[in-house]
């Protein structure tokens, strides 16, 4: 047993200066020797080869055979007035007050189990399905064993991915935590972070990337969006003080750029959030803070509503969309599913991550435009660029109950169908 | 999600599932990964509060009604059957005639068995007739605030007398059929789905 040891020691350690030579020093100086384009390569060959299997397989089975959309139903999205006009289409009109009918529960009830089986919020908050497998166990959802090359395939994926990008990332994290000194060794050490979770990322439009004194305002998938924007800029985070893991991270960041931390008392206190960050925005050689205003972190198929907080301080907006591609690794953060450390660990040992950064045109408040219209205006633009679908749900749904309010909505709604204009209340 | 939900479903349980709603294989398996999403409780059934976790059902003013239907009487929990029975009420007819001879008696998305569906969201006692005070608590639901209660009660009493045919004022199963012979049920109450 001893002797298994003796070898096994030395082995590990060259095998990491490997690891250290080949990628982590060239990340550091931002040059690249090719080796994470190849892998890149082989990769996504390899995914392709996979799929076709998996597809010969299933044939008979229609599993692939979605729509571009990856809906399960049709919904079309008639209003409710129209809807009722419709049921009512074929009854003799009723010449005094008081229009109703037996059939009108049909559109209620329509509506209802349609939303039981696809509704837009709750898959907001679990990962997208995909259309074929990436050979992650994790997103294993309909794809039974299929061939022995298959499973052989996944076999040498779950060593490369547990033996090779696991303890690279681990070496990462090590030197990230042990802290950040200026804004060059920042950037350096975010670029080994992003080495490290094998992240390729795509700049688009560099020319509108935040300037100081602006706000950058982006969607929100997971921690690592963070990441993958300080890779290619310095931002002043806003956020709540953490303990664990994220304060220790925190306090490191201190050191090295201010950033904006509250404490979880100061947070209520809308004004005076309000205030800090107004005037760190009026300060132009203040850095440009990055809010994230959903609120929460959402899976990367749509944007959801953002609070109007962000877009109250005055100040440039500069809006950016970030996709990642599913295909590589699920970048999404279920908070209430994984916990921080457990979700760093499936991002350590997914394929990659692969994302695309587009930087929008900066956008100002318009004249006789109030907050919400404006928050609405820059998540649409955020959603068309980034193919994503734009809701006006609240990400806090993830969480917390739908309003009332919405619910009484659809009732006067309809009350105005039964009686008309001239409703007693 | 990621978790291994359709293994839990076997070959056996989706066939007789197939035989009994029509739906099929592939419809099956992606049903029941939304089933598995809904069940926050991973025990394999759903309660009410699952359902009321769907914002676009929790705003839906007869959302309470519409979840009861999944419910058989006196039950708090619903397994993926029971949950399958249910929507199967709204599987397009056309897809009707392959399955005539796979279910015995009538298939469950039929006409009849559409509009008893809409009936008992209207029969709270589940005693198959609506009395004027079922009608009233519904459409008390549907309207909210915004109607008075006299003006309510009028409208509820005008429609038990136009669909009232045996004067016991209340509205049978039959008599309700009747009022929604012209209505187009079979699109009304049917979802689209795609394969």
């Amino acid at each position: 047993m001893e002797g298994f040891w003796a070898v096994f020691f030395p082995v590990l350690r060259v095998w990491f200066t490997c690891l250290v030579v080949l990628i982590m020093l060239p990340a550091m100086f931002g040059i690249s020797l090719g080796i994470t384009e190849t892998y890149m390569k082989i990769l996504i060959k390899t995914l392709e080869w996979a799929t076709h299997r998996i597809q010969r397989a299933s044939r008979a089975e229609e599993i692939l055979k979605h729509s571009a959309s990856n809906g399960l139903i049709q919904r079309d999205n008639s209003s409710l007035e129209q809807e009722i006009e419709e049921l009512r289409r074929d009854r003799p009109k009723s010449a005094d007050h008081g229009d109703f009918t037996l059939s009108d529960v049909l559109y209620f009830t329509r509506r209802g189990i349609e939303s039981i089986v696809e509704d837009d919020v709750t898959q907001r908050f679990t990962s997208e399905e995909l259309v074929s497998w990436n050979l992650l166990t994790r997103t294993n959802n309909n794809f039974q064993y299929i061939s022995l090359r298959l499973t052989v395939l996944w076999g040498v994926g779950v060593v490369v991915r547990y033996c090779i990008l696991l303890p690279l990332s681990w070496q990462t994290t090590v030197q990230i935590v042990k802290g950040w000194l200026s804004e060059l060794v920042h950037l350096m050490c975010y670029r080994i972070c992003a080495r490290g979770l094998s992240a390729t990322i795509h700049y688009h439009n560099k020319q509108n990337r935040p300037k100081r004194g602006g706000i950058c305002v982006a969607n929100h998938t997971s921690p690592i969006d963070v990441v993958i924007l300080a890779n290619d800029g310095c931002y002043a985070m806003v956020g709540q003080v953490h303990g664990g893991l994220m304060g220790v991270v925190q306090r490191a960041m201190e050191r090295s750029c201010p950033h904006i931390w509250f404490e979880r008392a100061e947070m209520k206190d809308r004004h005076l959030v309000t205030q800090r960050l107004r005037d760190h925005v009026n300060d132009k050689t203040k850095l440009p803070i990055l809010i994230f205003p959903e609120g929460t972190c959402i899976n990367n198929t749509s944007v959801m509503m953002f609070k109007k907080g962000s877009f109250e301080i005055g100040g440039t907006i500069y809006p950016v969309a970030i996709k990642y591609d599913p295909q590589f690794g699920d970048a999404f953060w279920n908070s209430s599913k994984y916990s921080m450390v457990s979700y760093l660990l499936r991002m350590m040992t997914s394929w990659a991550i692969v994302c695309n950064v587009w930087y929008l045109p900066p956008m100002a408040q318009k004249e006789g435009e109030d907050a919400v219209q404006f928050a609405n205006r820059v998540k649409s633009t955020i959603a068309q660029q980034g193919g994503l679908v734009d809701l006006a749900w609240d990400g806090g749904l993830k969480r917390a109950k739908v309003k009332d309010s919405f619910k009484e909505q659809q009732q006067k709604k309809y009350s105005h169908m039964v009686v008309g204009d001239d409703s007693s209340d | 999600m990621g978790s291994r939900a359709s293994s839990l479903l076997r070959e056996e349980d989706i066939e007789e599932i197939k035989k009994e709603t029509g739906f099929s294989h592939s419809q099956i398996t992606r049903l029941y990964s939304r089933f598995h999403s809904l069940d926050k409780g991973e025990n394999g059934a759903l309660s009410r509060e699952d359902f009321q976790r769907i914002p676009e059902l929790a705003i839906n003013p007869l959302g309470d009604r519409i979840i009861n239907a999944f419910f058989p009487e006196g039950e708090d929990q619903v397994n993926f059957r029971g949950f399958m029975r249910t929507l199967a009420h709204f599987r397009p007819v056309e897809d009707n005639e392959k399955n005539k001879d796979l279910t015995s008696g009538e298939p469950l998305n039929s006409r009849t068995n559409k509009l008893h569906f809409a009936f008992q969201l209207y029969d709270l006692d589940r005693d198959d007739k609506i009395s004027r005070d079922e009608l009233l608590q519904v459409l008390r639901m549907m309207v909210g605030v915004n109607i008075s209660d006299e003006q309510l009660g009028s409208i509820a009493d005008r429609t038990i007398q136009e669909a009232d045919t045996n004067g016991d004022m209340c509205i049978s199963f039959s008599e309700f059929t009747k009022v929604l012979e012209k209505v187009d049920v079979e699109q009304k109450m049917s979802i689209r789905f795609l394969h």
